[in-house]
C-alpha cells in the first residue's frame, strides 16, 4: 500500500521536473484582462454573452490580452480569481452576483490589482462596482408585453430564485399593471441553485405550460435557460421578451423585444478606463438616464412592435426619467 | 505486472492519452503537463488546493470502497454527503453559540449520523425487500437535493446572501485552515481524512464485522453457509458508506464555508466511484487516487488561465481517460498475460 503511494507521487515528482524543464518564460507588457463568467457561460447569448462581447471588442479595439473563464461550480471562482491575481493579471472582472464574496476576500489580499464586479457592490478601493437599474427596464418591456396581449394575460420566466431575479419580475409585473391595470401576471422560476442559469429544457417546459394557460408573452430573464423559452415561443406561435443582450434575432418575428442590460459596454468602458491607467473604484450605476437599461428596436422586431408601440415605450421611458411613474424596485421594498 | 502496479500503469496510459488530446488541440504536451503540475503541486496555496479538492473524495472513495466490499453499489454518496452537510449547517446555525470542542462534536456527529441515516435506507430496502440499491441510491441523490434545497430556501436561508445558502455556523463550529497553505482550505479534515481511512482499512481487514462484510462481497452464499446475516451487514455497510459520505461535512462546512450551499459539491459523491475504482477500494489505494484527482482538478483551472486551446474540460478529458484505462482492466490482464507467456 505505501509502495502505491510512493509511487504515485513519485509519478508526479517526474511531471514536476519536467515541469520545470518546459517551463517557457513569456514576457509580455501588454495589459491582461481575466473576464469570470457565471455559470451560464459565454454563449448563453444573454447576460454572459453580453460580457463576452463587451471583452472581446475591448481585445480587438484596445488590442489588450484577454482570458476568458468559466466556473465549472460555485467553489471554483475563489482558485480562479486569486490565480488571476496571483498571475499578475491588471484587470480581473468578474460577472455576477455570485463572486461578491470572492472578489470582496481577493481584492482585500491583493489591494494592489483591479477588480470589477457586474451586478454586486463590493465597497473596496481597488474595486469597480458596476450595477444596473433592472426594475427600470423590466417596468418598461413589462408595459409593452401588456399593449402586445390581447387577453392582457403575461408571463414572467426567471432563472435562479434570488433577489436580482425578483427585482425584474416585481417591475416586470407592475409595468404590466401600469400599461394594463387588469393585466394578469404569471411568474415561474427555473430553480433554486446555480444551475438554474443553464437550464433551457426546465425553462421550455415552463414556458410551454405558461403559454397553455393563455399567456401571450413571456419576459425570460434566466440567462441560457431563456433559451428554452424562445423554442417554446415558436413552438407556440406566442411572443418572448429577451434580456441582457440583444435577443431579437434569435427567432425573428417571435421576439417582442430585449430588455437590454449593457454589460458589454459597462465590461468595455472599464477595461478601456483601466488600460488608459484611469482605473477608479467605486460604484458604477447604469439605468434608462445613461442607456445602461433599455429596451431595443432592430430590423427583427420591426413587424411584432410597431411605431405606435415604440412610441408609446419612449413616452413611458420619458415619464420615468422625469419621475411622474414610480417604479417599484424590488432592493427597496419596505419588508 | 502485479496487480497492485496496475492502476498505477492505468494512469499513465490515461494520461498519455490525455496529453495525445492536447497535442491534437494545438498545444505543447509538455507545457500541459508543466501546467498542471504546476498548478496543483507548485505553491503552497496550489498544493493547499489540491488537498482541499483530494479530502472530501478521500470520504466519498472510502464511502463506495466500503459499500463495494460488501458487494453493493453505492451509487447515494452524493445525496449522502448532502445530508451530512446540512445537518452540519443546521447544527451550527440553530446554536450558533456553541463554544469550540464541543461545537465540532456536535456538528460532526450531526452530519455522520444523517450521512448514515441516509444511506441506512438503501441499505434497509436491499435487505428486507430485495430492491436493487443502485435505483433507490440514485433516486435518494434527488430526494436529498430537494430537501437540501427546501431547508435553504425556506428555513435556515441566510437573509444577507443573494446566493441560496444557510445562515452561518457560529464561530465556535469553524476549523480554522493552516495558514502554511497561504489561505486554501486546507485544516484538520485533511488528517480526519487520513485518519478515517486508516481506520477503515483496519476494520475492513482486522475485525470480525468488516471479515464478514467482506466475505458477504466475495461469495454470498458461503457467507450464508458461514452464518453471516446477509441483511444485516448490507445495512451496517450502507449505514457505514453513508455516514463516511457524510463526513465530507467537515472539510467542506466546518473548514471553509461554514455554511451549507445547495451547489457546494463539485460531484464529489460520483467522483468518489472512481476514485475508489482507481484505488482499488484499498484506503491506501483511495488516498493515492484522491490526491490524483485532486491535482487534476486544480490543475484544470490554470491550464484553463494558461493555455489558449485547452479549456477545463479537457481535465475532465483527462479523468475520463484514466477512469477509462483503469476500467479497461481485462484488457490489461490480457496484453500483460500474453507478454508473460513463456514462447
Amino acid at each position: 500500500m505505501m509502495r502505491w503511494i510512493l509511487f504515485a507521487v513519485g509519478r508526479f515528482a517526474v511531471g514536476v521536473s519536467l515541469a520545470a524543464l518546459a517551463a517557457a518564460t513569456a514576457g509580455a507588457a501588454e495589459f491582461r484582462v481575466g473576464l469570470v463568467l457565471d455559470r451560464g457561460g459565454k454563449d448563453d447569448k444573454s447576460f454572459n454573452s453580453s460580457a463576452f462581447l463587451g471583452a472581446t471588442e475591448a481585445k480587438t479595439k484596445l488590442g489588450i490580452a484577454l482570458k476568458v473563464v468559466e466556473a465549472p461550480d460555485d467553489n471554483a471562482f475563489e482558485p480562479m480569481i486569486r490565480g488571476m491575481a496571483e498571475k499578475r493579471f491588471d484587470l480581473i472582472i468578474g460577472i455576477g452576483f455570485a463572486q461578491q464574496e470572492v472578489i470582496q476576500k481577493v481584492a482585500l489580499q491583493f489591494p494592489d490589482r483591479h477588480f470589477a464586479i457586474v451586478d454586486a457592490r463590493v465597497a473596496e478601493p481597488n474595486v469597480r462596482s458596476l450595477v444596473f437599474a433592472e426594475h427600470e427596464g423590466a417596468f418598461v418591456v413589462g408595459a409593452i408585453a401588456a399593449w402586445s396581449s390581447p387577453g392582457g394575460k403575461v408571463g414572467f420566466v426567471g432563472g435562479m430564485d434570488v433577489p436580482l431575479i425578483h427585482r425584474f419580475a416585481l417591475a416586470y409585473e407592475a409595468g404590466a399593471k401600469h400599461a394594463n391595470p387588469r393585466a394578469v401576471v404569471t411568474t415561474s422560476f427555473v430553480g433554486l441553485t446555480s444551475a438554474a442559469w443553464n437550464n433551457p429544457p426546465r425553462a421550455h417546459e415552463l414556458a410551454v405550460s405558461q403559454y397553455d394557460s393563455g399567456v401571450e408573452v413571456i419576459f425570460a430573464a434566466a440567462g441560457a435557460s431563456g433559451l428554452g423559452v424562445f423554442d417554446a415561443a415558436e413552438e407556440k406561435k406566442k411572443l418572448v421578451i429577451g434580456v441582457d443582450a440583444n435577443q431579437d434575432g434569435l427567432k425573428p418575428g417571435r421576439v417582442l423585444t430585449s430588455m437590454l442590460k449593457r454589460v458589454d459596454q459597462a465590461v468595455y468602458a472599464s477595461i478601456a478606463e483601466a488600460q488608459a491607467g484611469r482605473f477608479a473604484g467605486g460604484v458604477r450605476e447604469f439605468g434608462l438616464a445613461n442607456q445602461g437599461v433599455d429596451y431595443s428596436t432592430d430590423q427583427y422586431n420591426a413587424q411584432v412592435l410597431p411605431a405606435a408601440l415604440r412610441q408609446r415605450a419612449d413616452a413611458l421611458k420619458a415619464e420615468i426619467l422625469a419621475g411622474r411613474v414610480q417604479v417599484p424596485d424590488y432592493y427597496q421594498r419596505k419588508p | 505486472m502485479t496487480n497492485r502496479l496496475q492502476p498505477i500503469f492505468a494512469v499513465a496510459v490515461g494520461l498519455a492519452l490525455g496529453l495525445v488530446v492536447t497535442a491534437l488541440a494545438g498545444e505543447n504536451p509538455l507545457h500541459v503537463l508543466a501546467v498542471l503540475a504546476r498548478g496543483a503541486f507548485g505553491t503552497r496555496y496550489g498544493l493547499g488546493l489540491t488537498l482541499a479538492y483530494a479530502t472530501p473524495l478521500v470520504f466519498t472513495g472510502l464511502s463506495v470502497a466500503v459499500a463495494f466490499r460488501a458487494g453493493l453499489f453505492n451509487v447515494g454518496a452524493e445525496g449522502q454527503l448532502t445530508m451530512g452537510a446540512l445537518a452540519a449547517a443546521a447544527v451550527g446555525a440553530v446554536w450558533p453559540g456553541w463554544g469550540a470542542p464541543g461545537a465540532w462534536l456536535a456538528a460532526g456527529t450531526a452530519a455522520v449520523a444523517a450521512g448514515m441515516a441516509w444511506g441506512a435506507v438503501p441499505g434497509v430496502l436491499r435487505a428486507w425487500r430485495g430492491s436493487h440499491e443502485v435505483i433507490n441510491t440514485i433516486m435518494l441523490n434527488f430526494i436529498a437535493a430537494g430537501l437540501a434545497n427546501y431547508v435553504t430556501m425556506y428555513v435556515l436561508r441566510n437573509p444577507a446572501s443573494q446566493n441560496p445558502e444557510t445562515r452561518p455556523v457560529g464561530p465556535g463550529y469553524m476549523l480554522a485552515p493552516w495558514a502554511w497553505f497561504a489561505g486554501a482550505p486546507v485544516g484538520w479534515g485533511l488528517p480526519l481524512a487520513i485518519g478515517v481511512a486508516v481506520a477503515v482499512g483496519w476494520w475492513l481487514e482486522r475485525s470480525v464485522t468488516g471479515l464478514e462484510l467482506r466475505a458477504l462481497g466475495e461469495n454470498e452464499p458461503a457467507a450464508r453457509a458461514a452464518g453471516i446475516n446477509a441483511g444485516r451487514v448490507r445495512v451496517l455497510a450502507f449505514a457505514l458508506a453513508g455516514g463516511l459520505a457524510g463526513l465530507v461535512a467537515v472539510p467542506e462546512v466546518l473548514g471553509n464555508t461554514g455554511r451549507f450551499r445547495p451547489a457546494f459539491s463539485a460531484q464529489y459523491g460520483f467522483l468518489g466511484i472512481a476514485v475508489a475504482l482507481l484505488g482499488r477500494n484499498r484506503p491506501g489505494g483511495i488516498l493515492a487516487a484522491a490526491l490524483l484527482f485532486g491535482a487534476l482538478q486544480k490543475g484544470a483551472t490554470d491550464l484553463d488561465m494558461e493555455t489558449d486551446h485547452v479549456t477545463r474540460e479537457l481535465a475532465l478529458v483527462f479523468q475520463a481517460l484514466i477512469i477509462l484505462a483503469v476500467a479497461a482492466e481485462g484488457a490489461w490482464e490480457m496484453v500483460f498475460r500474453r507478454r508473460a507467456r513463456p514462447c
